[in-house]
């Protein structure tokens, strides 16, 4: 696997939940949960550190795959995001993700961090960009109201073709 | 030098009228806003001013409206009042709000021209997500998030 340090935040995305963090933590790592409001994919995660980790199709399909590289309930999950199961995007290099959890006076702090170890053009980029606020619209809405934001995931239009390019000329090797 | 902007996007489930009102009504900010009302007749021309809500009124921050499209798009100016002469430091924010599927808006929040490096740019990448995750949670729950 690529050596950690290699890795750069490319993309940010701090939330505040009317929550505690063991819920917040729940929410993150168990399929009940991310069915709901992650665009209907299951998460699948061996709860330690060099773990299996996947999120499922309805149909079980794994659309991610990954390896978990901390797992500190209920405070800090991050894992490696290799996307399987859309064949546009399957010459990607695995990214990180990594989530912090923590008390905010009677509010939780959600940081989301999507970092790449390659020069990831914008254009790419703005797929997480445009995906994750929704995500995460979609948990706060969950853990304070009991029901999911019924959000349409749409891919920036540029970002299919920039995927393509980038697969074509491998940047990340070089 | 390019001068930086910070990009916030939230769903909610709320009209596009009630993110609004939310921001733009003079009490209704005070109710998520840290403490904050927002004071303006909204017409483009007009000032703007962050007032504090402890008692003291006093304004935090001040600037013009640019652009009011009801309910879907709000521009201002954004300055400290000690900065607010100086163009270097005025940055500009931008209020966009869309109608999402049957009963939700996303709401983008685009503060733009920022002074590298200030107090400033630190100060509102914090804020932003701090009042706008409150603001939603007032829309949803009508409760701010407890921070």
């Amino acid at each position: 696997m690529t050596d950690l340090a290699r890795f750069k935040p490319k993309t940010v995305y701090v939330t505040y939940i009317a929550s505690t963090p063991e819920k917040v933590w729940d929410a993150l790592t168990r399929p009940e949960f991310t069915t709901q409001y992650f665009a209907g994919f299951a998460v699948d995660v061996e709860p330690k550190q060099g773990g299996a980790f996947f999120l499922r199709y309805p149909d079980g399909r794994v659309h991610i795959s990954g390896r978990v590289i901390e797992w500190a309930p209920p405070r800090r999950f991050s894992c490696t995001w290799l996307i399987e199961g859309m064949p546009d995007f399957q010459g990607l290099p695995e990214s990180l993700v990594t989530y912090e959890i923590e008390q905010a006076g009677g509010a939780v702090k959600l940081t989301m961090t999507e970092a790449h170890f390659w020069a990831v053009p914008d254009e790419v980029l703005a797929g997480g960009r445009s995906g994750w606020p929704a995500i995460l619209s979609s948990l706060k809405s969950v853990l304070e109201t009991g029901k999911a934001l019924d959000i349409k995931m749409e891919p920036p239009a540029e970002l299919v073709e920039a995927v393509k390019q980038a697969v074509a000329t491998k940047p990340w090797l070089k | 030098m390019s001068k930086p902007s910070f990009v916030y996007v939230t769903y909610i489930r709320a009209t596009p009228e009630k993110v609004w009102s939310a921001i733009t009504e003079r009490e209704m900010a005070a109710q998520y806003w840290g403490c904050h009302r927002n004071v303006s007749d909204w017409k483009v021309g007009s000032k703007w001013e962050h007032q504090r809500t402890d008692g003291s009124d006093a304004v935090d921050i001040v600037g013009t409206v640019i652009e009011n499209e009801r309910p879907r798009r709000l521009v201002i100016t954004w300055a400290s009042p000690s900065g607010a002469a100086d163009p270097a430091k005025v940055s500009r924010v931008v209020f966009e709000i869309e109608p999402h599927k049957d009963e939700a808006v996303r709401l983008t929040v685009t503060h733009s021209d920022l002074e590298p490096g200030s107090e400033m740019l630190r100060g509102i990448t914090q804020g932003w997500p701090l009042v706008l995750s409150a603001l939603k949670s007032w829309l949803e729950t009508g409760k701010p998030t407890p921070m």
